[in-house]
């Protein structure tokens, strides 16, 4: 596992940054910025509600790694497992999770929680404990 | 201009997610890892983006409609559910596995990493997987007038 280096300013930065977006999208739309929620209206079965601009938000979304690597000069560095049957499962999960259960970590996580939903506070106490529990079992009980 | 404001909006989402670290997948799961290597980063993100995000839906929802819609669609359920809790409960496992969640994992396509091109399209499955589920389970409406 990688060792990564605690950033409380970039962080904090980056997540007024994305408060700043779901602000702007509840004042022009009038929508959460979720993103599963987003992702699925450009998804089947459609229910016309409005693929257009979840698709602009989307094309957003993807040109930030261009943007990020023209003004810092150098590309985003992450370290992203690259166990093809792990990824798949953990897509798999979040896919159908997020749906079911109605938001990720910016519907619920953010959005949500900033307009004290209880559904959300508690999908978001929900989804932190089995992310815990999966990843002390992963390095903690089975790996290491 | 409606779809520009969009792109732009995505574009600062995107951003905000590299910036913050909550792109880096090592990242997300040191915050997991309380009793290992545990980075508290992400806690400075959520509170960064719940802070500001509070005061300006405060803000924006004193106006009786958005500037370039008709109206705000906010979430009107309110049921705590098995649903509710099953979806972030098997959300939680798969972002511990991989330390992705929607946002980020969409923001890394460009960079073409490889698991990030096997994450994405087992994604978009499972929200048609539980849509279609979804559907197949919901309490049928009766027939109305129509």
């Amino acid at each position: 596992m990688t060792v990564t280096e605690f950033t409380p300013i970039a962080s904090t930065v980056g997540g007024m940054l994305i408060g700043v977006a779901a602000v702007l999208m509840l004042a022009l739309n009038g929508r959460i910025a979720g993103i599963s929620g987003i992702v699925g209206r450009l998804l089947p079965p459609y229910s016309g509600a409005e693929p257009s601009g979840a698709l602009a938000f989307v094309l957003g979304l993807l040109a930030a790694p261009l943007v990020y690597a023209a003004v810092a000069g150098t590309s985003f560095s992450q370290t992203v497992s690259g166990d093809v049957a792990l990824m798949a499962v953990s897509g798999l999960l979040v896919g159908f999770g997020t749906a079911l259960g109605g938001g990720c970590t910016s519907g619920h996580g953010v959005c949500g929680i900033a307009r004290l939903s209880p559904r959300s506070v508690v999908a978001t106490a929900t989804f932190m404990a089995t992310g815990f529990i999966t990843v002390f079992v992963m390095r903690h009980v089975i790996g290491g | 201009m409606r779809q520009a404001v969009n792109v732009l909006a995505g574009l600062m989402f995107g951003l905000g997610l590299l910036i913050s670290g909550m792109a880096n997948p090592a990242k997300v799961q040191n915050f997991l890892d309380l009793a290992g290597t545990f980075d508290p980063s992400l806690i400075f993100v959520m509170a960064g983006a719940v802070v500001v995000t509070f005061i300006g839906y405060r803000l924006v929802l004193r106006r009786t409609r958005p500037m370039l819609a008709e109206r705000f669609h906010l979430p009107a359920a309110k049921d705590i559910d098995a649903r509710l809790l099953g979806g972030a409960a098997l959300f939680g496992v798969g972002w511990g596995l991989s330390g992705f969640c929607p946002g980020p994992a969409v923001t890394s396509l460009p960079l073409l990493t490889k698991g990030t091109l096997v994450f994405v399209p087992a994604m978009l499955g499972g929200i048609v997987l539980a849509r279609l589920v979804n559907r197949e389970s919901a309490p049928r409406v009766l027939a109305s007038s129509e």
